[in-house]
């Protein structure tokens, strides 16, 4: 095949997976609804099939997302993340790679809804907003720390986005276990879990919080390991391994402020909720290094159109 | 940064003996100081502080070095108070500093302790079982009518098989392991400590440096040879390697075809260096492969057009010939650039303009299509009078200080020409000519010396083995206890422990038990993930 015919097969391959993970999105949705009407009460058959119906959709979803990243990279010729199209892509597959892994060990499939969401709203960016099409990199770009650096924080990325998704959906259950245990007028079991509402449905905070620990447990290491790693690639390209320009300061920011939900979990009185804040900040740090610095900060120190 | 060590309150108490010793305060404070919460604090607080210095441009930072000028002449009102408060130099601002300062002090304070217990625990046995273990994790228990020391026996060689320190005593069985957990914990802070060691000794030993050159140009490394030379404290100005080399012939390929036409391919800079005595070799810089000598190493990390030009003054006599750096503005290298001609008589002689090496026309003007040299065109204008090259304030080579010096007119307009190579653009008047000759092309390098990177290397990777272990290694305890029963047999309990916010490895006790001759996969938890060791 040639480069263009592969290029164009990793474009349908992405538009294939936005159809189908726009369809797994349903079914999860339909699922959540139905959840949802149930509350706190076990799911039918039926709600339990629609939600497999949108497991299944998201893996072959997957696949053809990892398909679209490879053959991308078959047709540019180099590792599939040379540019800002380029890096959503690989981390939606480092996103539905995270949350299919934590699939098969627990109850995540309750906000699988999200997660596809996500996913989806990240790729109809990248093949409308930030689409590029598949060639060289420029020069400085092309080294192999980059290509672990870049992998690392992708990867780290996508595991830290189901974490800020379990973060999330964790800190609505808390408040609704907190109110439902303020208020035990009917409204909750016997067990203090309320019995009705889209927070009923979800499993509980402990669960959520368990999951969100293990997200964070394994990206913070990784990316620690790709701010080193781009620190190498910085050394490699100007002699200064740090030189605190805007990508490598929020890469920063991010870092401590994980390292700062890491401590609050630790401390007395700060576990659960208010260290849930500092792992959204640290969060919101992350996408911001990816969309405002690429394309914001950037943008403000460039000159063109002069 | 080591000025920065915080006074010692007893000395300044000392001096002051009338007011009485406030111990208490001390203690408080130092408490407070490493407290996780602080930790936290502090942590957030250098996230935040780090903010300013991505939005604002910085001084001795990688980026654009005029940046933070040209901010200045953007917003005169607000630029000053922007300096005064540090923000054009927030990572050398004392209030970043102390921020750091008192985190690592604080870090240090909280974690030392910690290694003594940490020690402690290694050489003391694991603790007696808790007089409940039905409140523990996955509390188990059955009837058995072996012989107590056997069940023992068996459940300790079970658990040392397993890795756990274990101890035995009449009637229970006390194991715990992953304390490497702890020490992992401790290599990652501690690392911390060596990190900042190695920042500071290159902030404090090494250099920096930059400077561009033509094709033909040559430099040596000698301080005043730099654009820009940037030492530390204790730098070693004088015994900068030995080297000098001269820029043969610098390369750039664009690509053509494809979907970016335009983006440069390759950047290659072929150079002839000798080192020290030694004697001449060639070499080639490109990106990401610096020249390296001695640990000082060259980096290529940007290049521009040099257009060659002759000068001739009042008095036809040529005050200047050679290429001119001029500063690169877009991607398709548009570059503007000012040509300087002090000797110039009667009147000193300046020349303005853009240098578009693909020109074409536009709507808005003259401007250029594509980054290589194409179809080369020089658009000029002209100034003379005093160019206060002699007042002794440093100036840019890409602007032209515009005090006492007059635009050339001609018929009531400011007097302009577009050059292709071979033309000559005459000043009105016999106020001089300048003739485009060619394009040179010129290299920025990049000059480094860091003899503290090994240091930092070696603690980023302590650091992350550290982290990596600390959050993989789960450290806990577990006991088995025998009690007899009312009914002449005898009851076992096992029940575990996380001391880390994980749970413990799921099926442990489980096999532990079928190891003992206890039931058999007790029903699972429906939903394992409920169980939480800390509510
Ligand atoms: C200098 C910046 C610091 C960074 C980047 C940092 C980072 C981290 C990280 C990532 C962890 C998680 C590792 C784990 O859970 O095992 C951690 C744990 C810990 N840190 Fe720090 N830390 C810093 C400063 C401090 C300070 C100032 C203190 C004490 C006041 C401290 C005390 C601790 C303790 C006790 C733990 C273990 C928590 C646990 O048992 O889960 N650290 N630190």
């Amino acid at each position: 095949m040639t480069n263009q015919t592969l290029a164009q097969l990793s474009n349908s391959l992405v538009y294939a997976a936005i159809a189908v993970y726009a369809l797994a999105m349903l079914s999860y949705s339909a699922e959540a609804a139905r959840r949802t009407a149930t509350g706190s009460a076990p799911p039918t058959e039926r709600t339990r099939l629609v939600g497999a119906i949108g497991t299944s959709l998201t893996v072959l979803a997957f696949a053809l997302t990892v398909g679209g990243t490879i053959s991308r990279g078959f047709a540019a010729g180099r590792v599939p993340w040379g540019n800002m199209y380029e890096f959503v892509l690989v981390c939606s597959v480092a996103a539905g790679a995270a949350y299919l892994a934590f699939l098969t060990r627990l109850p995540v499939r309750a906000f699988g809804v999200w997660i596809v969401g996500l996913i989806l709203l990240a790729l109809g960016l990248a093949v409308t907003v930030l689409y590029t099409p598949a060639g060289a990199l420029v020069p400085v770009l092309d080294s192999y720390w980059l290509v672990i650096h870049v992998a690392a924080a992708i990867t780290g990325g996508g595991v830290f986005t189901v974490g800020a998704v379990a973060t999330a959906l964790f800190l609505v259950r808390t408040r609704l276990e907190r109110r439902a245990t303020a208020d035990p007028s009917g409204t909750s079991d016997a067990s203090g879990s309320p019995r009705r509402g889209y927070a009923a449905s979800l499993p509980s905070a402990s669960t959520l919080e368990q999951v969100a620990h293990a997200a964070h447990m394994f990206a913070f290491p990784i990316w620690t390991f790709a701010v080193i790693a781009g620190a190498i690639w910085a050394e490699n390209s100007w002699g200064r391994y740090w030189g605190w320009d805007p990508k490598e300061t929020w890469a920063f920011i991010t870092w401590v402020l994980y390292a700062a939900h890491l401590h609050a979990q630790a401390t007395a009185g700060w576990r659960g909720t208010r260290a849930a804040w500092f792992a959204l900040a640290g969060y919101a740090a992350f996408l911001f290094n990816f969309f405002g610095v690429n394309l914001w900060i950037t943008g403000l120190h460039s000159y063109a159109g002069v | 940064m080591t000025d920065l060590a915080p006074p010692q309150p007893e000395q300044q108490l000392n001096q002051r003996p009338s007011k009485p010793i406030s111990w208490g305060w001390f203690r408080w404070t130092w408490r407070t100081l490493t407290s996780m919460r602080t930790a936290v604090i502090l942590l957030v607080l250098l996230a935040l502080a780090a903010i300013p210095g991505s939005l604002f441009p910085q001084r001795n930072v990688a980026s654009d070095p005029a940046a933070v000028q040209q901010y200045a002449v953007r917003h005169p009102d607000l630029a000053p108070w922007l300096d005064r408060i540090g923000f054009f130099d927030v990572y050398a601002s004392p209030w970043f500093a102390a921020i750091y300062v008192l985190l690592l002090v604080s870090m240090t304070g909280c974690v030392l302790p910690r290694s003594l217990r940490l020690w402690r625990a290694v050489r003391s046995a694991p603790p007696s079982a808790p007089r409940n273990l039905a409140r523990l994790e996955d509390h188990q228990a059955w009837d058995t009518d072996r012989a107590p020391a056997e069940v023992l026996a068996a459940a300790a060689r079970y658990l040392r098989r397993k890795r756990f320190r274990v101890v035995v005593t009449d009637s229970e069985v006390r194991a715990e392991r992953g304390y490497l957990r702890e020490v992992g914990n401790l290599t990652f802070h501690l690392s911390l400590l060596v990190l900042l060691v190695g920042i500071a000794v290159g902030k404090l030993v090494g250099f920096e440096g930059r400077v561009a050159i033509a094709e033909g140009g040559t430099f040596a490394n000698d301080r005043s040879q730099y654009d820009v030379f940037t030492p530390s404290a204790w730098t070693d100005v004088d015994g900068l390697v030995p080297l000098s080399f001269r820029l043969d012939k610098f390369d750039v390929k664009y690509q053509v075809r494809g979907p970016n036409p335009g983006q440069p391919s390759q950047f290659s800079a072929r150079i002839t260096y000798q080192s020290g005595s030694g004697a001449q070799q060639r070499t080639t810089v490109r990106p990401n492969e610096p020249l390296d000598v001695d640990e000082t190493k060259f980096f290529l990390t940007g290049n521009g057009y040099a257009p060659r030009v002759t000068v001739r003054d009042g008095r036809g006599k040529v005050v200047f010939t050679g290429p001119v750096l001029f500063l690169p503005l877009d991607a398709n290298n548009s570059s503007e650039g000012v040509v300087k001609v002090p000797d110039a008589q009667p009147t000193q002689l300046a020349f303005e303009g853009l240098f578009l090496p693909t020109a074409d026309v536009g709507p808005q003007g003259p401007y250029s299509m594509f980054p290589d040299a194409l179809d080369p065109q020089l658009f000029l204008t002209a100034w003379t009078g005093d160019l206060g090259l002699e007042d002794g304030v440093p100036q840019s080579v890409f602007a032209l200080d515009r005090d006492g010096l007059t635009q050339v007119q001609a018929d009531g307009k400011p007097f302009a020409q577009a050059l292709e190579v071979g033309e000559t653009m005459t000043l009105p008047d016999g106020q001089g000519s300048l003739t485009f000759d060619g394009v040179s092309r010129f290299a920025n390098f990049q000059i480094a010396y860091d003899p503290g990177k090994e240091i930092t290397l070696t603690a980023a990777i302590a650091i992350l083995i550290g982290l990596t272990t600390s959050l993989i290694i789960r450290r806990r305890r577990i006991w088995v206890r025998i009690s007899p029963t009312q009914s002449s047999g005898f009851l076992v309990e096992t029940a575990g422990h996380s001391l880390t916010r994980r749970l413990p490895p799921s099926a442990e006790i489980s096999k532990l038990v079928t190891a003992l001759g206890g039931p058999t996969s007790p029903a699972a938890p429906a939903d394992p993930a409920d169980k939480d060791p800390h509510t």
